[in-house]
């Protein structure tokens, strides 16, 4: 199946409770598939077609309110509209699981793949002073299982979750395994699991009130640095990443998502040309793989970040490197993709072995 | 009678109602909101529904409507509070949720989304209140301020040429196939309050028929805003606001 | 084994869907697949194509420049893929609106005339199968009972009364398959 349709089937399949979103192209078939499979007659699952983005995005801030399983998905352009309400989230920390798949901006852009909303998404989505979980998929079997691990990381640290995907993995067709699906929680699981949602206020409890309104500064600042200790904790334990080839590397590329594919090719090429070079390929973005690309950096010759953007990720690999070695980039821009023998090319032109 | 006389059950001719907070309100003196507050929560408490309630609210002035009534509360972004209710509403279709949103949070901002939800026929009650301007951030110009009525972005008053006109949302929804219960009320005498009153217990148990969007909106004075004494203020909207806003029930498909 | 497969034509000559029955098929028989199509405004007359990646490990990158296999459909898909076919590759096409035929000499070349082969069927419909046919004729990467299945896959219930009129397309395809430049 497609990326985008192994999100949707996954969605009902994981017990997921409400989906709220707005066509736009690449990923429609997430809201298409969901229509034709019709879930809220099975599993009671919510589909609705929202008037906008940015009434998507309140929609999920409303279910999550409740303790329910929701989430949405889009594309660059509508991503930007959804940052209020991924701010908004955030500050109230609320679970939740959207979906980007990106396509090549800014503006209107293109409706080709790309990997430009890099720094939108794992430096910031939306204003004030927090992270989104970041996950990023590089198959069709990826997309299926990150909505089951986006909605658990989701609920364990009570903070939205973004699956950062692009156009190919949202388009491209691959074999999936269907896990063994969950049931939708019921009332009384939610009660248990999220005492803190609005689930109507019982005389047994104080009445909960889903807010990131404070105004009070030294509020705000106690708020602010309880987010901070959260943040620890997820960059201590949730950091993921693959590795490939990496043992015997003297060089190194560090890719994501769909361009990770691409290089593993690359990689493949290069060795059997006598190149030993490895792939790192981190699969949250946030939290980073920094100390692990840091350890690689001191016995490689050189490392490239290789993006569908004009370099965004490779700030981090700079900063994870701290100058052990020297970083390079290449990119492609506007929806279009490198291919393995522009990334090898790219590759030998930088460390000079052409 | 000192104080503990007051108290004493034979001599209470009036209390708060069970569901109002102890907190101290932050509304002005002479404002329309802490009626309106108090209002729905003897609905709520009346109708026995204080557990199956989830409120929405606003930005604006009645951003803090959470610690004034004893519920479940989500805080919308501003105008979104619909979005908000759609959700909790279709998520959990046994709880009765309405929106507290303000003119320039339903009426500017929000206007996509509260048509919308007015549209798709959403089973919830929205309490509108229009005091044609934005109170919180120092008394601007609202889509819902009268011609000719001076705030601080419209210092000279309002010039069609230069801001456009009033908006009339209640009528403005009467015309979409999902609104079921549509009204204009005030709380400026006693009479208006227990009008308004009854009018809110109707949109509660119209939103338990799962007919469409009840609607009921609170034509309000800002004195603080107008800047005028709560007498004067109640005197300008009833010569001038009810002209533009006419108070009466506007749509019902139950009768 | 490994086969890279670009079909390439006008949006509405089953282009997409003619992949996507290769790929469940090759699924069918236990193989790791990638379809990844073009995609765009165009869902009517523009063109369309498909990269097919049908192989026995793992798939690395879903985008690669130069194929085992390129089935062209339409004159533009030629001029930009016939230089795309790896030496020693096979390019299939349909010789119909063609005014320039494929030159290479290093790689094997077949023709379909699968407008024929569909109107014989019945049903221009079944255009794509046809194509379909010849392709497995000349490269039997996938045996024909797990086609069966994969067709399957992709016509819907409703339109379960299709099938054989497909199955016969893809056989009447392979039959009337024309080698034209052998290696």
């Amino acid at each position: 199946m497609k990326g985008n349709e192994a999100i949707a089937i996954s969605a009902i399949r994981n017990g997921v409770d409400g989906y709220f979103g707005y066509p736009i192209t690449p990923q429609s078939e997430v809201m298409e598939t969901l229509m034709k499979e019709k879930p809220w007659e099975t599993t009671g699952m919510v589909v609705l077609q929202a008037e906008s983005e940015t009434s998507a995005v309140n929609m999920i801030y409303g279910g999550a309110c409740c303790g329910k399983k929701v989430m949405t998905s889009s594309s660059s352009p509508g991503v930007s509209l959804m940052c209020e309400g991924i701010s908004y989230m955030a500050g109230t920390e609320l679970p939740c699981v959207i979906v980007d798949v990106m396509r090549g901006g800014p503006g209107l852009g293109t409706i080709q793949p790309s990997q430009s909303d890099y720094d939108m998404i794992v430096k910031g989505g939306g204003h004030g002073d927090f992270h989104n979980i970041v996950i990023a998929p590089a198959s069709a079997q990826d997309m299926y299982d990150y909505v089951d691990w986006g909605f658990e990381l989701a609920f364990r640290y009570r903070n939205p979750v973004i699956i950062l995907a692009d156009g190919i993995i949202g388009q491209m067709m691959e074999k999936v395994e269907m896990h063994p699906s969950k049931p939708r929680r019921t009332a009384e699981e939610i009660r248990r699991d999220a005492p803190w949602a609005t689930t109507g206020k019982t005389p047994d409890r104080p009445r909960n009130i889903m807010t990131s309104l404070s105004l009070d500064s030294d509020i705000q600042e106690v708020f602010n640095r309880k987010l901070a200790r959260k943040y620890a904790e997820i960059e201590a334990n949730e950091v993921k990443y693959t590795e490939y080839l990496t043992d015997d590397a003297e060089y190194l590329f560090v890719a994501f998502g769909c361009s990770s594919r691409i290089c593993e090719a690359a990689v493949d090429e290069l060795r059997q040309n006598g190149v030993q070079v490895g792939l790192l390929r981190p699969v949250t973005l946030y939290p980073y793989p920094f100390t692990r690309i840091g350890e690689l950096a001191s016995g490689m010759k050189s490392i490239m970040s290789i993006e569908l953007n004009l370099g965004q990720m490779v700030n981090d690999v700079r900063l994870a490197v701290e100058g052990k070695c020297p970083v390079g980039f290449y990119g492609r821009q506007g929806g279009n993709i490198f291919t393995p023998e522009e990334v090898v090319d790219a590759f030998l032109k930088f460390n000079n072995l052409k | 009678m000192d104080t503990a006389d007051i108290k004493k059950p034979e001599n209470i001719v009036y209390r708060k109602p069970a569901l109002i907070t102890d907190n101290v309100m932050h509304y002005c003196p002479g404002c329309s909101h802490g009626v309106v507050h108090k209002l729905i929560a003897e609905v709520i408490d009346e109708m026995g529904i204080q557990e199956s309630t989830i409120g929405i609210c606003p930005v604006g002035c009645s951003v803090f409507a959470y610690n004034y009534i004893d519920i479940d509360w989500e805080e919308a972004a501003h105008g979104r509070a619909p979005a908000l209710a759609t959700a909790t509403k279709r998520l959990c279709p046994d709880k009765h949720v309405f929106t507290y949103q303000g003119d320039g949070d339903l009426a500017s901002i929000g206007t996509a989304e509260i048509i919308h939800a007015c549209s798709r026929g959403e089973n919830i009650v929205v309490i509108f209140i229009n005091n044609g301007i934005y109170g919180m951030t120092g008394g601007q110009m609202a889509p819902t301020t009268l011609i000719g009525m001076k705030t601080s972005t419209t210092p000279y008053g309002r010039d069609p040429k230069l801001n456009g006109f009033p908006m009339v949302i209640a009528d403005m929804i009467s015309h979409l196939d999902g609104t079921a219960f549509i009204t204009r009320q005030s709380v400026h005498t006693a009479a208006a309050v227990r009008k308004a009153k009854s009018a809110i217990r109707k949109a509660f148990e119209y939103s338990e028929k799962n007919i469409g969007l009840s609607f009921v909106e609170i034509v309000s004075t800002c004195n603080s805003g107008w800047k005028m004494n709560p007498v004067d203020a109640n005197k300008w909207m009833v010569e001038n606001m009810f002209r533009k806003y006419p108070i009466g029930d506007i749509k019902d498909i139950l009768k | 084994m490994k086969e890279e497969i670009i079909i390439a034509g006008f949006g509405g000559q089953g282009v997409l869907s003619m992949g996507k029955v290769l790929a469940y098929s090759a699924i069918m028989q236990d193989m790791e697949v990638t379809w990844m199509p073009s995609y765009g405004p165009e869902m009517r007359g523009g063109t369309a194509n498909v990269c097919v990646i049908l192989s026995d490990r793992k798939i690395g990158s879903p985008i690669v420049t130069k194929y085992d296999t390129a089935i062209i459909l339409n004159q533009q898909s030629l001029d930009k893929f016939e230089k795309s076919v790896k030496p020693g590759g096979l390019l299939l096409y349909d010789p119909s609106g063609i005014t320039r035929h494929p030159e290479r000499k290093d790689i094997e070349i077949a023709k379909i005339n699968a407008i024929e082969v569909a109107a014989n069927v019945g049903n221009s419909k079944v255009y794509n199968m046809a194509v379909l046919g010849a392709f497995l004729r000349l490269r039997p990467v996938v045996g024909m009972e797990n086609v069966g299945k994969g067709l399957r896959k992709c016509i819907p219930a409703r339109y379960s009364d299709l099938i054989s009129l497909n199955e016969d397309a893809i056989v009447k395809g392979g039959e009337s398959v024309l080698i034209i430049n052998e290696i």
